[in-house]
């Protein structure tokens, strides 16, 4: 073909393979057997279906959360992702690997950060952690070099390095195991509940660094969190899980629409003043110079400011995420109201 | 597997690395290691001060049982003495994190921590081994003295097998680490006496269940001109390595069930 002006976006359009289907499940189920205690030498066996039949897809490069509450099923799914989990049934593959079968093979293209607990060697410094790291996954010297000193940067780790794992913070710990999850360059990193328990900083540090790294080296990243905040700065697309069901999966402002959840502006005035009178926000509290008014998640918090700001003495505000329980059980009485 | 050594490699250089840091503190406990495990051949030594012989066995002769028993049992207790704590890492959920590593988990498990201290048990035996060959009463054969080193190192192995099958176990049975302590610590005070003053049940058990009797006691029989126990032909005396392979093959299986059979843990 020649390359007429015209043609070149159409035959980039061709060459350029979009990998859509990076990361597949279809109907993956989890199935527990536990056993418990009741009385003294009986035990009753019970089935939790932690993860129900879930499907989805993830194009390579996307950045996607996995919110919903506690004992959700998130940390299930990613288990099963990266192999560290069986499922019970379904189909699940990353990158055309089953994650259950080759394991081994796959955690050299993938990232994994677990809120929890640390993959690094907790009575180690950092450095060795990295330098252990730097052999295990065979990373070339002058890669290894570069990425680690871009996550030095980015995370502000320099002073840490020679500190051992067991004494760093819960938020210096977190920065550290999101670079040593991405020294060798994964394809797709996987991080479960990366923001629980950081301080205001650390949160801000590590959302940007996502972020940058989602935009520059087009990493494919997928977040399970219940601060919808995270989401909120981070992820386009956001699905929703409850009791091992995928409840919701499209953009966060469809999920304010399915929801009709509602965001809660805090003001601050100089002085007690009855309450605040404004369009499309109600005021659910007033607690001497303090308010607070409720407006719709989807619609943006600016021009309700403006319009506060030019009409009262305003101090300080903030605005709160709904959170992602009361977001689930909009859903569900909306989904009953329908039925 | 030869990823699996390297990573072993990697993971026991940096911890070696980083005790060397504290070198006083590394000779002390290295010490204490070699004391601590002398302290079962000093009462050996009381023992014959009373008696002249233990089970028709001359002095001579059980520092040479002691010496081959705990010299295999040091070099498997150095390699994978850590690998006993797997019960806690299936407890907490901790083992999630070395799953994601690119090496095999057995390595890393067998890796952590490793100790360099532990060469003060692997001295001890080998000290007294030494010690033993000059007082024994042999008519050495090359026969014989092949089958010296032979046995220190298929026993290693035979006890590196019970080890991680034991470890194995842990992942159904979290609260094991006791059982399988006496299969490899109490399988090493055993094989230190002469089969002769156990009960034949017990000798058989440890020659056809958990065939640790081929650790020392059958080659050691025939280097020392006796018997072989239970009833064994006499080429059995040869079949250390033999027994080895299968005994590695077996708790590499079990491990692999063991891993698969992992469930982690919930938050
Ligand atoms: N290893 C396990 N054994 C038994 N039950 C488990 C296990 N892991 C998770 N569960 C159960 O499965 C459900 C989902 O857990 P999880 O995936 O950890 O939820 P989330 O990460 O969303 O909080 C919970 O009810 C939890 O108790
Ligand atoms: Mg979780």
């Amino acid at each position: 073909m020649a390359g007429g002006g015209s043609f070149v976006p159409e035959h980039r359009e061709l060459t350029v393979f979009v990998d859509t289907d990076f990361i597949e499940l279809d109907g993956v189920e989890k199935v527990f057997d536990v056993r418990r205690k009741v009385g003294r030498l009986r035990r009753a066996r019970r089935q939790v279906r932690a993860v129900d039949g879930i499907s989805f897809r993830v194009p390579r490069g996307e950045m996607v959360g996995y919110i919903g509450p506690n004992g959700a099923g998130k940390s299930t799914t990613i288990k099963m992702l990266t192999g560290i989990l069986t499922p019970s049934g379904g189909r699940l593959r990353v990158a055309g690997i089953d994650p259950a079968r080759e394991r081994t093979r796959l955690a050299r293209r993938i990232g994994v950060v677990f809120g929890q607990r640390t993959t690094l060697w907790w009575d180690l410094p950092l450095r060795d952690s990295y330098r252990l790291v730097h052999r295990m996954y065979r990373i070339p010297d002058a890669r290894f070099r570069e990425n680690l000193e871009r996550c030095v940067d980015l995370l502000d780790l320099g002073e840490l390095l020679e500190v051992p794992v067991r004494q760093l913070s819960l938020g210096q710990r977190m920065r550290g195991d999101i670079a040593a999850a991405l020294l060798h360059d994964p394809e797709v990193l996987y991080l479960d509940e990366p923001t629980i328990g950081l301080d205001v900083i650390s949160k801000a540090k590590v959302r940007d660094f996502l972020r940058d790294l989602n935009a520059e080296r087009g990493t494919t990243v997928l977040l399970t969190t219940h601060d919808l905040t995270d989401i909120e700065q981070l992820c386009k697309r956001v699905m929703v899980i409850d009791h091992g069901r995928l409840m919701y999966d499209g953009p966060l402002g469809g999920l304010h629409e399915v929801g009709e959840s509602e965001r809660t502006l805090v003001v601050d005035l100089d002085r007690e003043l009855p309450p605040i009178a404004a369009d499309g926000a109600r005021v659910v509290r007033v607690e001497g110079p303090r308010q607070w008014l409720a407006f719709p998640a989807a619609r943006s918090a600016a021009p309700l400011v403006a319009r506060i700001a030019a009409q009262y003495p305003l101090v300080d505000l903030s605005v709160r995420e709904p959170d992602i329980e009361t977001v689930i059980a909009k859903m569900y009485a909306e989904k009953r109201g329908r039925a | 597997m030869g990823e699996g050594l390297r990573a072993y490699g990697l993971i026991a250089a940096m911890w070696v690395r980083s005790t060397m840091t504290y070198r006083f503190s590394f000779a002390m406990t290295l010490l204490s290691n070699f004391s601590a495990t002398a302290f079962d051949f000093v009462v050996i030594l009381l023992m014959f001060g009373q008696v002249e012989g233990l089970g028709g066995f001359s002095f001579a002769e059980v520092a040479f049982l002691y010496g081959t028993a705990g010299t295999a049992f040091g070099l498997a207790d150095l390699a994978l003495g850590q690998v006993g704590r797997l019960g806690k890492r299936v407890r907490d959920g901790t083992l999630d994190t070395l799953l994601v590593r690119p090496v095999p988990v057995l390595a890393q498990v067998a890796a952590d921590r490793f100790a360099l201290r532990r060469l003060g048990r692997v001295t001890q035996g080998l000290v007294v081994l030494v010690w033993s060959l000059f007082l024994i009463d042999v008519a050495w054969t090359p026969a014989r003295v092949v089958l010296v080193p032979v046995m220190v190192l298929g026993g290693g192995l035979i006890f590196s097998a019970v080890m991680v099958a034991g470890a194995a176990f842990q992942f159904f049975a979290q609260d094991a680490a006791e059982v399988t302590n006496s299969f490899t610590y109490g399988g090493n005070t055993l094989l230190q006496y002469p089969p002769s003053i156990f009960a034949a049940d017990m000798v058989r058990g440890v020659v056809y269940v958990v065939p640790l009797a081929f650790v020392n006691w059958v080659p050691a029989l025939y280097v020392l001109g006796r018997d072989t126990p239970a009833g064994l032909p006499g080429w059995a005396a040869f079949a250390s390595p033999a027994v080895a392979v299968v005994c590695c093959a077996a708790a590499g299986l079990a491990w692999r069930v063991g891993v698969r059979s992992y469930r982690s843990t919930g938050s």
